[in-house]
């Protein structure tokens, strides 16, 4: 075993690393010690230390002395000098001078930029709408969703989300679920809320590891750096993998279940079925703490592992051995992913696999999964824009529009409700856009060429700001706005722990950080509440302290973000305090500066360094013992989710296409295929990095995995371009023949287009001609509008012939693929 | 003599390594000091192992590796062992290095040429 944390710590040269200083001189060099968190992305904010010279990143490397990464840099941030300092990036604000698509510009100074912004809004008022008609799109969870809110805030709408992210279904679901069941959110503990790491003397190795629906090391989502697991598979973690698509877990797993696509819930069924029959579960947690165990083992008693493996094409003898090794362990822990909310059955999937959690006691116990919160309750994201937007709020698109009923517990604007607004003006048209980091047509939005369709019929006036100029700027954009990345920026994260920042090290011609974007529109537009920050930096600093929050008239503290017992109205806590429970080291400094200088950026706080924090009365607003939830205990029978207008017994759920699959041969005979859609790489994080060349060396074209026996079938080989295909569009991959997926599977890369390409339409950097989102569709979503079938999407294959119409063409030229009807796919 | 220890039944074949050295030697497209060869995935459908998997991430250095000779005078390590996400490589004397091998694992020892 290679691993061992105390050597490793003992072996860094404190000199060397300059151990304790934040910033220092070498090589002709300014070094600085501090966190990335985008742009560029990804989820995470590992340590590193940023060499710059004359205003110039040259040189990055990892920092070993920080203790959420330990140095250990992925490629992309090793690359981080090509992203910098590439050709490709915005230096000034543009206005469009051509029509739109046609990628042709004018450089405008901020000033004209914000004359321009203002003419729209009050266009936009003259013509009697309101504000609501404006849609602030972000993109996904980067260091832009604390601040894109308060664009929204800025433009005093109530809209702000995803793109068409259909069904909420990135993360949010398993919030939803998990908090429906125990008011709170777990991840896989591998020490990441101790600083002393692997080292920590309370934290054990957990024994089984069940890594569902994601490839951690690839995705490192949600605040969750996949290679955080590899100290524990040393340590000698058993592993079982459940993945239609075998991946490193797969290959070194007791066992891989290859499950036919959008099944997990069936099998999640099985496993409790399993577990209940045979009493593999631990029935003193679930007597101090959990309630309705009888029920739910009632409930799951129809759900056995035949049936299971019938739906999952898993077989039943794997079901029962794998839920026995998961039930049998002392310690077990689940790393959940973005399958669970890519599929219909999203919420009950992630109630019930809370559930396997919690029967078999592996809850905020060490190795198992850990109650995280954001580190200080430093919890601003996109609700702050419900405190800001004024009188609009209640316009709010929300699942209200699909005639969903129960309480609203989606933060985030419903998408399909913003695609409805576009294609029908109902319930009000949609009039403006703001789009902030998001490249939607070229990766967040189902189905891509619609999208297009939408935005473009509907939107009289679009904003995008980014780092770069994107194909989604291009087809949609009147005005662009340069954003700095990371490495130019002064900013704070709290996603989990520890709260950390970023400090500025360099400039870029004239781009400025999100948090001064948001500064300068706020006071543009909407003094009377931007009046509280006069710089970024008091931005920053107010969101360390109190999170944003505000003070109602009664003097109460209205806090954003979500909390069950508040959402229920039963909150009690802090009633008058709008603080968080950041506190500086150094009391003369401010927050920013505390922690960048005190303590080298980053903070750990104790709360989420403490296992069992049921038992210490540290869940609960009234501080009681006990889980957040309306019993106090852990729900696994929810009674959250019938007030959420949720049938509180969980079941399995197929999609559509599935159905049909299933059910109709002929349908089967013209889709005979599972296009697994989002294969995620190394290189890339989402529609990022396509511009940075040593990311093109090792990954050049957008590659889709396929059986041999279905190369074979299709008269394919590696390497030949292919189109998949089904009733809502075609798009072209590149084949690798793969031996680990099902012959009935294929597994394709999202977000690919090409910088180096035309940008104009048709071609639109070949955004549209490999996008996997061709094949997907709106509208059709699982309980309340959570969860929608991403990775469920049958199509038939053929090889691409020359002469083939791009769907580029097929989309801005020939009118799409089909006829988009209102509020149907 | 000092080299890498490399515990490469957890090579993930992230390409950390390669891109941490790659720009430390300042080199091109094509050039490495150090590349992760890829074996499978495959199964294995004879011998003992037969229904079991193979895919296997090992690292190789090639000549321009030097060790980071100037990193490590600095008392830094080389950069592929600092960068490694996996936690599978160690640097060292060899001697030393060879205390952690326990069977548990693949392990291979990477040595460069020396210059």
């Amino acid at each position: 075993m290679i691993i061992d944390y105390e050597e490793f710590e003992n072996s860094i040269d404190p000199k060397a690393y300059h151990k304790g200083e934040w910033r220092w001189e070498e090589d002709g060099c300014t070094v600085t010690r501090t966190s990335h968190y985008s742009a560029p992305g990804c989820h995470d904010s590992c340590g590193l230390l940023a060499y710059t010279k004359d205003n110039k990143l040259v040189k990055v490397e990892g920092d070993p002395l920080d203790p959420a990464a330990n140095g250990r840099l992925c490629m992309r941030c090793l690359d981080l000098v090509e992203a910098a300092n590439n050709k490709d990036r915005l230096k000034y604000p543009l206005k469009r001078v051509g029509e739109r698509g046609e990628n042709k510009w004018e450089r405008i100074s901020w000033d004209e930029a914000g004359e321009m912004i203002k003419a729209a809004v009050k266009k936009l008022e003259d013509e009697g709408y309101g504000h609501e008609s404006i849609f602030v799109a972000n993109g996904t969870g980067r260091n832009t969703v604390w601040q894109v809110p308060l664009v929204a805030a800025a433009l005093k709408t109530p809209n702000v989300g995803a793109t068409n992210l259909s069904g909420q279904s990135c993360y949010a679901p398993r919030i939803f679920g998990t908090f429906a069941a125990m008011g709170d959110y777990l991840v896989t503990d591998v020490t990441q809320a101790c600083e002393k790491r692997y080292s920590d003397p309370k934290w054990e190795v957990p024994d089984v590891l069940v890594v569902w629906g994601n490839e951690p090391l690839k995705s490192n989502a949600d605040g969750f750096i996949g290679h955080w697991l590899l100290p524990a598979v040393q340590m000698g973690t058993k592993i079982i993998s459940i993945d239609p698509v075998l991946t490193w877990w797969g290959a070194r797993a007791d066992y891989w279940l290859p499950i036919r696509p959008g099944t997990d819930e069936a099998l999640a069924l099985a496993w409790l079925n399993v577990l209940t029959q045979e009493d593999l579960v631990d029935h003193e947690f679930i007597n101090y703490w959990c309630a309705y165990y009888d029920e739910l083992k009632e409930h799951v008693a129809k759900f056995t592992p035949a049936w299971a493996a019938e739906i999952s094409d898993v077989p039943e003898e794997d079901i029962i051995a794998s839920a026995r090794m998961y039930g049998s362990a002392p310690k077990g822990a689940i790393q959940w992913g973005l399958a669970f909310d890519t599929q219909v059955s999203a919420m009950e999937m992630c109630v019930t696999v809370t559930d396997l959690m919690a029967v078999c006691g592996n809850i905020d116990k060490p190795g198992t999964m850990k109650i995280i919160r954001n580190a200080f309750d430093v919890d601003a994201g996109e609700s702050t824009s419900d405190i800001f937007c004024g009188s609009t709020f209640n316009k709010k698109l929300t699942a209200a529009v699909f005639g969903c009923e129960g309480m609203e517990f989606n933060g985030s604007v419903d998408s399909d409700a913003v695609n409805v607004a576009m294609e029908s003006g109902e319930p009000y048209p949609i009039k403006m856009m703001w789009s902030q980091s998001s490249n939607a047509l070229a990766c967040m939005a189902f189905d891509a060429p619609r999208t297009y369709r939408a935005i473009k019929d509907s939107v009289e006036f679009c904003v995008y700001a980014d780092p770069y100029m994107t194909p989604s700027a291009v087809a949609f954009a009147d005005l662009v706005l340069p954003v700095s990345m990371s490495i130019e920026r002064d900013s704070a994260r709290t996603w989990w722990t520890p709260l950390r920042t970023m400090k500025k090290c360099t400039s870029y011609y004239e781009a400025k950080s999100d948090e001064e974007i948001v500064v300068w529109l706020g006071h543009l537009l909407n003094p009377e509440v931007f009046n509280r920050w006069p710089t970024a930096m008091d931005l920053v600093n107010d969101y360390i302290e109190t999170a944003l929050a505000i003070t109602d008239e009664n003097g109460n503290a209205v806090k954003p973000g979500f909390d069950l017992s508040f959402d229920l109205g039963a909150d009690q806590r802090d009633a008058y305090d709008i603080h968080t429970k950041f506190r500086p080291i150094d009391s003369s400094k401010t927050a920013f500066d505390d922690l960048t200088e005190s303590s080298c950026g980053y903070r750990y706080d104790e709360w989420n360094d403490t296992y069992e924090k049921y038992d210490k009365g540290m869940l609960r607003p009234d501080g009681g013992k006990g889980f957040n939830t309306p019993t106090g205990r852990i729900e696994l029978i929810s009674t959250v989710l019938p007030v959420w207008g949720i049938d509180k017994y969980p079941v399995h759920h197929e999609n559509q296409q599935s159905v049909k699959w299933l059910n109709d041969p002929e349908y089967r005979k013209r889709y005979p295929l599972y296009c697994i859609n989002g294969s995620r790489s190394y290189e890339f994080f989402h529609s990022e990095q396509r511009q940075m060349e040593t990311m093109r060396e090792f990954h050049p074209e957008p590659l889709v995995k396929m059986n041999p026996k279905t190369a074979e079938e299709y008269g394919l080989k590696e390497g030949d371009w292919v189109w998949m295909e089904n009733e809502c569009g075609r798009c072209m991959q590149k084949v690798t023949i793969f031996e680990g997926i099902k012959d009935y599977c294929l597994s394709a890369e999202h977000g690919w287009w090409f910088p180096e390409q035309e940008g104009a339409e048709p071609n639109l950097f070949g955004a549209l001609d490999c996008n996997t989102n061709n094949l997907t569709h709106v509208y059709e979503t699982g309980s309340h509008n959570i969860g929608a079938p991403r990775k469920t999407v049958c199509v038939r294959i053929y090889k691409v012939r020359p002469g083939d119409t791009m769907p580029g063409e097929q989309v801005t030229r020939l009118g799409g693929f089909r006829d988009y009807v209102n509020r149907e796919y | 003599m000092k080299g890498i220890l490399v515990s490469y039944d957890f090579c993930t074949g992230c390409h950390s390594c390669e891109v941490a050295c790659k720009k430390e030697l300042g080199l091109g497209k094509e050039e490495y000091g150090i590349k992760i060869n890829e074996l499978g995935p495959h199964k294995y459908e004879n011998g003992k192992k037969t229904g079991t998997w193979e895919w296997t991430f090992a690292p190789m250095l090639t000549k321009a590796c030097d060790l980071c000779a100037s990193r490590t005078e600095q008392g830094k390590m080389p950069m592929c062992v600092q960068h490694c996400q996996a936690w599978c490589m160690a640097y060292g004397e060899l001697d030393e290095l060879v205390k952690k091998l326990d069977g548990k694992s693949r392990y291979a020892f990477l040595t460069p040429l020396e210059s």
